[in-house]
Order: structure tokens, then C-alpha cells, then sequence
């Protein structure tokens, strides 16, 4: 069943956005500020029309300029939780999620058995009577969510549930989020500039690039072993970028200052019709290995709990490598000044004309 | 491209406000009517009357007036006053604003507290008093004086420029003290600290650092003053009118009555109205370049107490100096009325025999216009309030949630009476209400008082609505359309209740001024129309000054129980 | 040499909600010439009370403080000595660089007060703003600038005047992530240049650990560890100490008989050297990335749930009643549902009582 299927074509704020969503799913839109991803939901909500394309909900279309339809918000049965939680002040934690049934118009009785099950699948069981200004931040996110629970059953978008939250809190809100949609088995659109929460809680995760496009849609696992375009490579993580060549059959570091064989033969992915090319590789692959023909030296080496941060200095580049401290417990001390080896692992190649695009 | 996405946002919001148009649209419409009859149309009856003599333009009376001999002179009155007074109590403001912001003085409470009695007293009452103390060989206090000292002129003389200077300075002052100690509550203590650490010492850094950076906030003081003492009419009317000693609002209510309605007289004031509003158009401008200047945003960081600084040997004279200057000035002029109102006949000795309680007895009871008075400014006053309350909230709504086009316009217009002086306000209502347009004539009535009282004071709940609802984030109205509820439900629901209190406060912020108001009511009220600021003032010029003083009290308690009353409430709001 | 003491230093607030609080306790501490030093802790932990008293912005209730051999703050003694009398440089979380000043203005500013030479001035300034990467803005007001320049800006005028002794409070948790790492980079640059020392105050422990020689964590006004960031990561002396350092994993386990195994699952050792002390329930406290997870040997479990991260593979994998989280490099891949073995290298042990801390932190966050 295609869930929502929103298009835009030629629109700067959103390029051709389209999307189906499977009942039951965590989806995630991951996209630097201002990539258009509020804009893409506020159109699902209808709190914005876009210039082209067909927003379908359950089958049943609520926008579409050429069927002239347009289904105003309230009608359209999604749950919403924003960034600012947006909980009414001035009235209790009951009355916020008692609201929008009471709008729906479900029957009196019935209106407390649900305002109580929404609390207690947030887990805020026994604040019914508190107003917003005496609850945390989390609390306050949490009554957000029931209250999306009782404005919609089957989806819930979230515009950055947990940016204001802060760092131990938000892991703890990103497990409770997924075990909640685990239980109920409804259909959560995630939406966030952090990719590595995306990562945690999502099923698929569309990545959008800044002018509106969407750069890949995939599983974690998906995305980052296989990243579409050097924008996704970097978007996700650090990485350092290095420019490589061909040369009598092998394969060289431009350094800046010279060039330094690493490889013998044809490295996977790497891109043969391509003027220049350069090899993305993220700091954990690559490796300190002494026997390696390419040297460079520890600039700064930082100890960061869970790991080692380096910096190493290879010609003109400077290279960010790390070390799990499982590896450092058991292996060679490593200092700054100290001159190292390196070899690469899992490098991905892309067009260096594309990196000068962006 | 960046231009483009911006405009296709735009285009964006249209959209979205197509699907409301209808409620959005009656709003916006309304906004302009209402501002367009209570604040266009008096101020294009004062231009129309200044220059058009009825069959052409004529600008040679606007002149004539203008070089006029006793004109000129109350225009180079006006700007003494303004000047003298601006400048003596912006140093006295700033002084006291220092000494309890940043010094550790002690009893701030007790002085936090008197410097709030001025902002509920009507500057005309305190006028009336210090009148009362220092009028020539009449003053109490002068014939203490002479008395005790076997002088033989008066040591005091309040009926001058200097005197009208002085009274200004003890009844501004706190103006300017209130913009400047708030600002020094909200400034980062880390900037001074910084420059402790930096070698600075103590009085170095106040130099070099806290008094450039409440410059913003002195400057703003500076013109609340300059606006207010330009515009005044009760502080130069009670202690000049005897002496001849006009002042531009006063010389403007003075041709009003002069004219008797004829139409060379209101031509006449309605040039000197122009006059004035100039000069304080000039003023705002000058305002408005000086905060451009220093635009700074000094309010940020952790909210951390301030280190104070320590005054050691001068604590006490200070306190002491404090303490008096302020009983003096804030409380010796509400003694005075007091005494005064029970005295048998005013000019008596305060001797136990002389008091009686019969001036509460002849304005309270038999008499009409008292009764009439208190009655017209408390229902002045709610009635107002309640308007100005809705008004204030709807143009709030319009201009900063609606955002139509034209919007600035909107605001301006709502803005504009403030600057206007009430004197030139009430002349534009007379003008534009006696018959001038659809025959409507409301002159002599209480509602032309009405309409220009929602005027004058419709920018103080349209700032108090807008700054409540700019706090309401659109994702809260979202919210509540996500959870089905229609537009106005959530108007209704949801917007509305947030801002219920801003509108309440607001209605109180329209409610006292418009009690103890003089300035527009002098020149509007009919003979049932009294407010008890003119009922006092009639009683003062009458000559009944006992009386006055007696029902000057009255006011003062009524004011003070309201304002009791509002704190109980916003205290009870608090609380839930 | 020793360039700040700090011994027995005490610090009561009194409060009308609150009575008598102490925010901070009997801090003793020694900090060599040259040295980063990081005070770590959560919000309300004493540590910026601590460096106020340092400054001079805050009388002690005890203890005495020594700058450079002298005595600043000498409580028995009455000793008092002025911020502005202390040489120090400071930079706090707000920039507090004046608006009304423009750059050159700000970083003049302390070498004005010293009534120094005109030409002195400008080119000691026009070092000092070399040395933060502002040169050339000599005439900008901070209002046009980012935060990551306003920061550059008190920075500048820190160390415009050389102090010995520098104190950061909490100079970055303004910044955007990235830019903190940056200016990370440039404070330990200029310290390389200057080589004044530094205490820096922060609640982050990256930022602690990245930037110090020593630190210390402090908890309700006490302090509770001080050493290298290797020794306090790899052996925190409690288990408040261990969570607020990174991702920590607490495992109740049950000792029987000097065998160690997980609550909840008696059939297997988790741990394999024995533990005396009798029978009773502890907490093995293990970090999500030093857990070896193999195929081999160690305690067998398999794994409920995998997340790819960027830079590692995150499981969750019940041992016992709790659930760990272990990483894992992208090299090291396990599918969700397969069987896999754990070893745990190097765990700490603590009491497994409840720590009744958490109850008197929130009363103290309140203030």
C-alpha cells in the first residue's frame, strides 16, 4: 500500500520530492538546515501547498493541484510533534491530550480510556493533573507524543522531537520512541539534521541535499556502506578526502609535495574515466601500519575516551585517523611527532569536478 | 537564487492564506476602519482647519500665529522647560538608578517603593500640591518659613519657569530611573567582570564600560522625558495660568477658550497644534537616530547577581541624603493634599481647631458634578480599557500574524497618537466630531472623551498584545490544526487564552491613565461630561481649593485601591 | 613549579529555600606552571564557583588560595586581594566582549589601564589578534561577528597582556560543535605559544579529556577524582565518575562462591577470574567499545539489535537481565539474531546499591 506520495517538480525549496511510505515504518529525512525537509512535511501536514505534485494519505488523496484537492489540516489525521514540543500552556497535561479528541468528536465516555493509554504508552502515567511549566523538557516532549497518539493512529510525523533535549536524554528518548512504535506499530516520519539519530530509531532513511533533492533513500546499513555521492559520504560522518591517481598501472596519494604509490592494483569502485579523482576515507579505516610505503607524521594526538584522535600531516594534507581504544589498549603507543605509516580500508573513489560543484 | 527562494516562500504564505481569507480578511478590513476614523480623520481636521480659510489655502495665519508676540514666547517657554527639566532629571534618574542597581545601599525596598508613588499620582494633583507648599506668600511652607526665619518675601516662589522646571524634574525623574536600573539588571555581570580582570579598577570600568553600555537606555529615558514635558498640560497650567506663564499646550487650550468656537480661534489653535507637533515629531526623530547608534544587545549570559559596590564611609550620608530627598519630593506633596483637605478654609493654620470634615462632606454629598465626575471617569476608564483591550488585540493579531500587505501602515497608524500631545488630540476630535463628517456630532458628549481616549491609548495594549503573542509560536496553532481543530477554533482555544493575561495587563495600562487623565478631557468634557481630573481642576481655578485637595485624595485612594486590586489578581494568576 | 593552590578552599551559599548550602568542599589542589587543567562536572557541581573564588569574584568561607607563590585569598588571614590585582587572563561562556568598543578597542583595553605607550599598545594588539586570526578587523564592532569570533576577541584580550594564569569558563559551549573543536585546537596552540597555565572549566568530557594534562571531576561541591584523562577514563574511582566520562554499561552481576556471573542467568561465568569477599551482588561497569565481541571464546549471547553508525556497529545484547551496548568496527560485522561471545578486557567493579546522590542533586538544582 503506498502511504504518501508527495511530488514537486521544478521547485527550488523542493526539487521533485517523492516518497512512499510503508504503514508501520520509522522513516527518517536527514538533510543539512534549510535542505527543505520541514517544508517537504509541512506539505503532508497542509500547512503549505506545493506548486506541483499529489499528496496521498492511506490511498486517499488530501492535495493535488491538477485534481484540485485540498484537505485542510485538521482533517487530514496525522499526528504531529514539534521541536519546541509545542504543548499549550495554559492548559494540564490531561486537557492537551484530551483535546484533539474531544475535536475529533469521540464520544465523551470513551475520551479518558484513550487520554490515559496515550499517557501511559509515553510513559507520563500520573501527571494528568501537572501544567507544561512544571514538567522537564523530556516530560514535556513526551506529553507531545501522546498527544500526536490521540490526534492520529497510524502516523506521526516528528520535526525534530529531540534537538532541544540533551545528550543522555535524547538516547533515552530515541529507545523509548522505537520500543513505543514497536508496540503500536504505527507509521513514524522522523525528521532531523542529526544522522546518527536517523540511524538509531529509523528503518530507512531518505538523506536531502540543500537544494532540495534527495541524495539516497536506504537502510543504515545501506547508506553507510554505500553511500550515493560524495555529499552523502561526508554528510554522514568525518571524513578526509585525498586525491589519488593512475600511474603505470598503480595507484598514487597526490600528497602536494610529491606522490607516493599505495596500491598495485585497481582498488574497487575507483573511476577510470574520471580527470581526477578523489578517495574518500573515513578516520576509523585508516590504519597505522609501519609497512606501508605511504609516511606521514602525528601532528596532534588527542585522547577522546572512546577513542584516539590523530592528526597526520602527509605532504600538503592533514589527515584525521582514529583509533577504538580497544585497539590502543592492546597495541603500539603512538605520539606526536612520530613518523607512521598508513593504509587505507573501505575507500570509496568520486569525481573530483563534482566535489569542485558543491 | 537565494532571492528567488525567498520569493517563492512567499508565494508560499499567499497560498496558505488564501484558505482563511474570510476571518483574516474581515479582521484587516476592520483594523483600517477603526484606525482610519479614530486617528486619520482628527489629524487631517487639524491640517485642514490650519491651512484652509474656508475657501483657499492660506498659509499666512499659520505665520501670523506663529510670529505672534506671546506665542513666541510660549514656544521659547515650552523649550526651556523641556531642556532644563529633561536634562536635571535624567542626571538625578540615572544617579538613583546606579545607587540601587549597583550599589549596596540599603532599604532598596522601601525606595523601589517610593519611586512608584509619582506613576500613580496625576501630575496636575502633584502640581496642585507643591503649589500648595511653595506659592509665593501663600505656601505653607513659604509662611513656615517666614514665620520661623522673621523673613520678610516669600523664600520660594513655585510660579515661575524655574519653579515649573523643578516640579517636572521630582515628578519625571523616575522615568528615566526606572529604563536605566532595568537595563543595568539585564546586563551581563561578565562584562564588567572582564574588565576587573583585565586590571580595571572599580570606578574605571563604571566609566569605561556600565554607563557607555546604558547609554541606550539612559537616551530612551531622555526622550520618554522630553516627549512628556513637551506635551504636558497639568504641571504648567496649575503653576503657570496664574503668573501668565504659558507654555504651547496650555496657550492651545487657552485660544480654545478664548475662541468660544469661532473660527479664527480653533484656526489659530490648530497652528500652534501643528507647532507642537513638530517639535515633538522632532524629538522622536532624534530618538529614534540615537538608539540606531547604540544598538546593542546587552541582555545574555548566565543570569548571575552582580557584584556590588561597596560604598563603605559614604553609605550612610547617601542613604540619609536618599531617604530625604525622596520624602521630600514623593511624599510631602500627598501630606499636603491631605491636610489640606480637611482645613476649614485654605490658608488656615494646620492648627487642630482649623480641621474639619467638611470639604469630603460638600463634594460627596449635594454634589452633582463630583458624583457626575467619578461616575464619567470610572466608566471613562473600563470602557476604554475594554475596547482599546479587543482593539489592541486584534491589530496585534493583524499585523503580526496575518502580516498583510501594508502592514507597516497598520502600525504606524497605531503608533501615531502617541506621539500626538492630547491637547492637539482632543482639538482633532472636536474638529472632527462636531458635525464635520455624516453629521455625527459628539461634542459635549462623554463618547467624543471616549474616542479619544481609545486613540490616545491603543498603542499601550497593542504593544503589551503583540509582544505576548510574537511569544506564541506558530507551531503551537499548528498543533492544535494537526489535532483537528478548524482556524478559528484555534483562535479560540488556543491563541486567545495565551495572551489573556497581556490583554488583561493592557486594559489596566489604558484603565489608570485614562482615571486620572486631564490633558484631552479639559478641552472636551460638556457639562455632563466631567472627569474627575477636570472636576478637580475646576474646583482648583474656582478657588475652592480645600474642596480640591479633598477630592484629590479621593482620587489617589481610588487609584490606589485599583491598583491594589490589579496586584491581587495578577498575584492570584501567578499562583495557578 | 606550583602555580595555583588551593587549599581547604570552602564555599557556603545561605539561601531562604534552601538553608545553608555548601557548593563547594574542602578543595585542595595543586596546579604546575604550564599545565591544562580541566574542573569537570554537571551543572551546579561548584567547579565555576570554585573558579570564580580563583578570580577573585567570590569570598571563601575557608581555605586560602595562592597565585604564583603569593597569597591572593587568604581566609584565616583576611587576606583579600581584587580580581584586577591578580595578572590573570579570563574568558567566560558569554564572550563578555563590550559591544560599544570596536575589536582593536576591546583588546586595548587592559593594556590602556596599564597607562602602557600608544605605540606599545598597537602593536602588542596587533600581535595578539595575529595570534587569533582577527588581523586586519581592527575597526569592526563584535555585533558584526559570529560567536566563534566574538570568542576569538576575549581570547585576544586575555592574552594581550601575557598572564601566567588563564581561566576558561566554559569558553565553548556558546559554539556550534564544529567550531569548538577548532577552537579547541587554537587555545592549545596559543598555550604552546604563551605557555601561561590554564584551568578550564567545562561540564563536556571530550572537551575535558581532549584539552587537559590533568583534570578533575567534581560532584555537588566536592571533588571526587583528579588524574591524567587516560587514568580517569580507564580507572574512574566510582561509578558517578564512570558514567559521566563516556558510555558506560552497568552490569549486575552475582558473586556465588568466588564465581562471577550475570543477575539473571546463572549458566555461565561472565567473568573468569574469581572474586573474593564473599557472596553479594555488584555492577560490572564496561564501556560499549572495549568490549570484545568475537565468535570464539567468552560469554555466549547473541544480539537483539544492530545500528550502523558512521564510525562503528552498535548491538545491543542481553547478558543476564540487562542489556549492553556493544561497538564494534564496520569490520567486525555481526547480523542481527546471531550468536556471538563477549569478553570484557579491563571492567571496573562498584557496590551495586543505588547512589542516594541523584536525590540531593536535584534538590540543588532548584537554586
Amino acid at each position: 500500500m503506498e502511504h504518501i506520495c508527495a511530488k514537486y517538480g521544478d521547485h527550488i525549496v523542493l526539487q521533485d520530492f517523492s516518497l512512499a511510505v510503508e504503514p508501520g515504518e520509522i522513516v527518517g529525512i536527514v538533510g543539512p538546515s534549510g535542505c527543505g525537509k520541514t517544508t517537504a512535511i509541512r506539505s503532508l501536514c497542509g500547512f503549505l501547498n506545493p506548486e506541483k505534485g499529489k499528496v496521498t494519505i492511506n490511498g486517499k488523496t488530501v492535495f493535488s493541484r491538477e485534481e484540485r484537492v485540498n484537505v485542510p489540516p485538521e482533517n487530514r489525521k496525522i499526528g504531529i510533534v514539534f521541536q519546541d514540543y509545542a504543548i499549550w500552556p495554559h492548559m494540564s497535561v490531561y486537557d492537551n491530550v484530551a483535546y484533539p479528541l474531544k475535536k475529533r468528536k469521540v464520544p465523551k465516555d470513551q475520551i479518558p480510556k484513550r487520554v490515559t493509554y496515550a499517557l501511559e504508552q509515553a510513559q507520563m502515567t500520573g501527571y494528568e493533573k501537572y501544567m507544561p511549566s512544571q514538567l522537564s523538557g523530556g516530560q514535556q516532549q513526551r506529553v507531545a507524543i501522546a498527544r500526536a497518539l490521540t490526534s492520529s493512529d497510524d502516523i506521526i510525523v516528528m520535526d525534530e522531537p529531540i534537538t532541544n533535549l540533551d545528550a543522555k536524554l535524547r538516547e533515552q528518548m530515541l529507545v523509548e520512541i522505537r520500543l513505543m512504535q514497536s508496540r503500536l506499530n504505527t507509521t513514524i516520519i522522523y525528521i532531523t539534521h542529526d544522522q546518527e539519530a536517523a540511524m538509531q530509531l529509523c528503518d530507512r532513511i531518505v538523506i536531502m541535499e540543500k537544494d532540495g533533492s534527495i541524495c539516497q533513500i536506504g537502510t543504515d546499513e545501506e547508506i553507510i556502506k554505500n553511500p550515493a555521492n560524495r555529499f552523502v559520504f561526508s554528510f554522514i560522518g568525518v571524513s578526509n578526502f585525498i586525491p589519488v591517481t593512475r600511474r603505470e598501472g598503480k595507484y598514487w596519494v597526490e600528497t602536494g609535495k610529491g606522490r607516493v604509490c599505495y596500491r598495485d592494483s585497481k582498488p574497487e569502485g575507483y573511476l577510470d574515466d574520471a580527470e581526477n579523482v578523489v578517495m574518500g576515507v573515513r578516520p576509523m579505516d585508516i590504519v597505522f601500519d609501519d609497512k606501508s610505503p605511504v609516511k606521514g607524521t602525528i601532528e596532534q594526538a588527542v585522547f577522546l575516551g572512546s577513542l584516539y584522535n590523530y592528526f597526520v600531516r602527509l605532504g600538503d594534507l592533514e589527515l584525521r585517523v582514529q583509533r577504538s581504544t580497544l585497539d590502543a589498549l592492546g597495541g603500539k603507543e603512538y605520539e606526536e611527532g612520530q613518523q607512521v605509516g598508513l593504509t587505507f580500508l573501505n575507500e570509496k573513489y568520486y569525481d573530483a569536478k563534482e566535489a569542485a560543484a558543491e | 537564487m537565494k532571492k528567488f527562494a525567498r520569493k517563492r516562500n512567499s508565494d508560499l504564505e499567499k497560498l496558505e492564506g488564501r484558505r482563511f481569507l474570510n476571518l483574516d480578511r474581515i479582521m484587516t478590513l476592520l483594523c483600517y476602519l477603526i484606525l482610519i476614523t479614530v486617528v486619520i480623520l482628527p489629524v487631517f481636521m487639524i491640517i485642514y482647519y490650519a491651512f484652509w480659510d474656508g475657501s483657499k489655502i492660506d498659509f499666512q495665519m499659520f505665520l501670523n500665529v506663529l510670529l505672534q508676540k506671546e506665542n513666541l514666547t510660549a514656544i521659547k517657554n515650552t523649550l526651556i522647560i523641556a531642556v532644563f527639566s529633561t536634562t536635571l532629571a535624567t542626571v538625578v534618574g540615572v544617579f538613583f538608578a546606579w545607587l540601587l542597581g549597583r550599589s549596596d545601599i540599603p532599604l532598596k525596598g522601601v525606595m523601589k517603593f517610593l519611586f512608584s508613588i509619582p506613576f500613580m499620582i496625576p501630575p496636575f494633583l502633584a502640581a496642585m500640591a507643591w503649589d500648595m507648599m511653595f506659592s509665593g506668600r501663600g505656601g505653607y511652607v513659604n509662611r513656615w518659613l517666614m514665620n520661623t526665619f522673621n523673613l520678610a518675601s516669600a523664600p520660594f516662589n513655585i510660579n515661575t519657569v524655574m519653579g515649573i522646571i523643578i516640579i517636572e524634574v521630582v515628578y519625571y525623574f523616575p522615568f528615566v530611573y526606572m529604563q536605566v536600573v532595568s537595563a543595568l539588571e539585564r546586563m551581563d555581570p561578565t562584562l564588567e567582570e572582564s574588565a576587573r580582570i583585565a586590571g580595571a579598577k572599580q570606578f574605571y570600568v563604571i566609566r569605561r564600560i556600565t554607563l557607555p553600555l546604558t547609554i541606550p537606555a539612559i537616551s530612551s529615558g531622555v526622550l520618554l522625558v522630553l516627549i512628556t514635558s513637551l506635551s504636558n498640560y497639568g504641571i504648567p497650567a496649575m503653576l503657570g495660568f496664574s503668573q501668565n506663564i504659558f507654555t504651547l499646550p496650555t496657550m492651545i487650550v487657552e485660544r480654545m477658550n478664548r475662541a468660544g468656537g469661532s473660527f479664527e480661534g480653533i484656526r489659530q489653535a490648530t497652528a500652534l497644534s501643528i507647532v507642537l507637533v513638530v517639535v515633538v515629531s522632532l524629538a522622536l526623530l532624534l530618538q529614534r537616530k540615537l538608539l540606531t547608534v547604540g544598538r546593542y544587545d546587552i541582555i545574555k549570559g548566565k543570569s548571575m547577581r552582580p557584584a556590588l559596590i561597596k560604598l563603605r564611609a559614604a553609605k550612610y550620608p547617601l542613604l540619609i541624603f536618599s531617604l530625604v530627598f525622596l520624602v521630600l519630593v514623593v511624599l510631602a506633596p500627598l501630606v499636603m493634599i491631605l491636610l489640606v483637605s480637611f482645613i476649614k478654609a485654605y490658608g488656615l493654620n494646620f492648627a487642630p481647631e482649623n480641621f474639619t470634615v467638611a470639604n469630603y462632606k460638600r463634594i460627596l454629598i449635594n454634589n452633582t458634578m463630583v458624583k457626575d465626575s467619578v461616575g464619567n471617569s470610572l466608566f471613562l476608564g473600563f470602557a476604554a480599557g475594554i475596547i482599546c483591550l479587543f482593539l489592541g488585540a486584534m491589530l496585534a493579531y493583524v499585523i503580526y500574524k496575518v502580516k498583510p500587505k501594508g502592514r507597516g501602515v497598520l502600525e504606524l497608524l497605531a503608533v501615531l497618537p502617541y506621539s500626538l500631545p492630547g491637547t492637539v488630540l482632543a482639538i482633532g476630535c472636536i474638529l472632527a466630531w462636531s458635525g464635520a463628517f455624516f453629521g455625527v456630532t459628539l461634542y459635549n458628549t462623554i463618547w467624543i472623551i471616549l474616542v479619544a481616549y481609545v486613540a490616545r491609548y491603543l498603542t499601550y495594549t497593542l504593544k503589551s498584545s503583540s509582544a505576548s503573542l510574537q511569544q506564541v509560536h506558530v507551531s503551537l496553532e499548528e498543533a492544535s490544526r494537526a489535532c483537528g481543530a478548524t482556524h478559528l477554533e484555534s483562535l479560540r482555544d488556543i491563541t486567545l487564552p495565551l495572551i489573556k493575561p497581556a490583554m488583561i495587563s493592557g486594559f489596566f495600562l489604558v484603565f489608570f491613565p485614562a482615571m486620572r487623565e486631564l490633558t484631552t478631557s479639559v478641552l472636551l468634557y460638556g457639562p455632563n461630561s466631567r472627569t474627575l481630573g477636570v472636576a478637580i481642576y475646576q474646583l482648583r481655578i474656582n478657588g475652592q481649593i480645600a474642596p480640591a485637595a479633598a477630592l484629590s485624595v479621593i482620587t489617589i485612594l481610588l487609584i490606589m485601591i485599583c491598583n491594589n486590586v490589579v496586584k491581587r489578581i495578577t498575584r492570584d494568576k501567578k499562583g495557578v | 613549579m606550583e602555580q595555583i593552590v588551593l587549599e581547604h578552599v570552602t564555599k557556603r551559599f545561605t539561601t531562604k529555600a534552601l538553608g545553608t548550602v555548601t557548593a563547594v568542599n574542602d578543595f585542595c589542589l595543586k596546579v604546575n606552571e604550564g599545565e591544562c587543567f580541566s574542573f569537570l562536572g554537571p551543572s551546579g557541581c561548584g567547579k565555576t564557583t570554585t573558579l570564580r573564588m580563583i578570580a577573585g569574584f567570590e569570598d571563601l568561607s575557608e581555605g586560602a588560595i595562592y597565585l604564583g607563590g603569593h597569597a591572593v585569598s587568604v581566609k584565616a588571614k583576611n587576606i583579600y586581594l581584587p580580581p584586577e590585582e591578580r595578572g590573570l587572563g579570563m574568558v567566560f561562556q558569554a564572550f563578555a566582549v563590550w559591544p560599544h568598543m570596536t575589536i582593536f578597542d576591546n583588546v586595548a583595553f587592559p593594556l590602556q589601564v596599564q597607562k602602557r605607550p600608544a605605540a606599545e599598545i598597537r602593536e602588542r594588539v596587533k600581535v595578539a589578534l595575529k595570534h587569533c586570526s582577527l588581523d586586519g578587523m581592527e575597526k569592526i564592532y563584535p555585533s558584526d561577528l559570529s560567536g566563534g569570533q566574538q570568542q576569538r576577541i576575549a581570547l585576544a584580550r586575555a592574552i594581550v597582556v601575557n598572564p601566567k594564569v588563564m581561566l576558561l569558563d566554559e569558553p565553548l559551549s556558546n559554539l556550534d560543535p564544529q567550531l569548538r573543536e577548532t577552537m579547541r585546537f587554537e587555545i592549545k596552540k596559543l598555550q604552546k605559544q604563551f605557555g601561561f597555565t590554564i584551568i578550564f572549566v567545562t561540564h563536556d568530557q571530550s572537551e575535558a579529556m581532549a584539552l587537559s594534562d590533568r583534570m578533575l571531576v567534581m560532584d555537588m561541591g566536592n571533588v571526587r577524582q583528579i588524574g591524567t584523562p587516560v587514568e580517569l577514563y580507564n580507572s574512574p574511582s566510582s561509578r558517578f565518575v564512570h558514567s559521566f566520562l563516556g558510555q558506560s554499561n552497568f552490569t549486575h552481576v552475582d558473586i556465588r562462591d568466588g564465581k562471577v556471573y550475570a543477575k539473571g542467568d546463572h549458566s555461565q561465568q561472565i567473568w573468569a577470574a574469581p572474586q573474593t569477599g564473599g557472596n553479594k551482588e555488584m555492577l560490572m561497569a564496561t564501556r560499549p567499545n572495549t568490549i570484545e565481541m568475537g565468535r570464539d571464546e567468552g560469554y555466549s549471547t547473541k544480539v537483539l539489535k544492530r545500528v550502523f553508525r558512521t564510525d562503528f556497529v552498535e548491538y545491543l545484547v542481553p547478558v543476564g537481565d540487562d542489556i549492553l551496548r556493544v561497538q564494534t568496527l564496520h569490520r567486525n560485522l555481526f547480523q542481527e539474531g546471531e550468536p556471538c561471545r563477549l569478553k570484557f578486557p579491563s571492567p571496573m567493579w562498584y557496590p551495586a546499591e543505588e547512589d542516594d546522590s541523584d536525590k540531593e542533586r536535584a534538590r540543588r538544582m532548584i537554586i
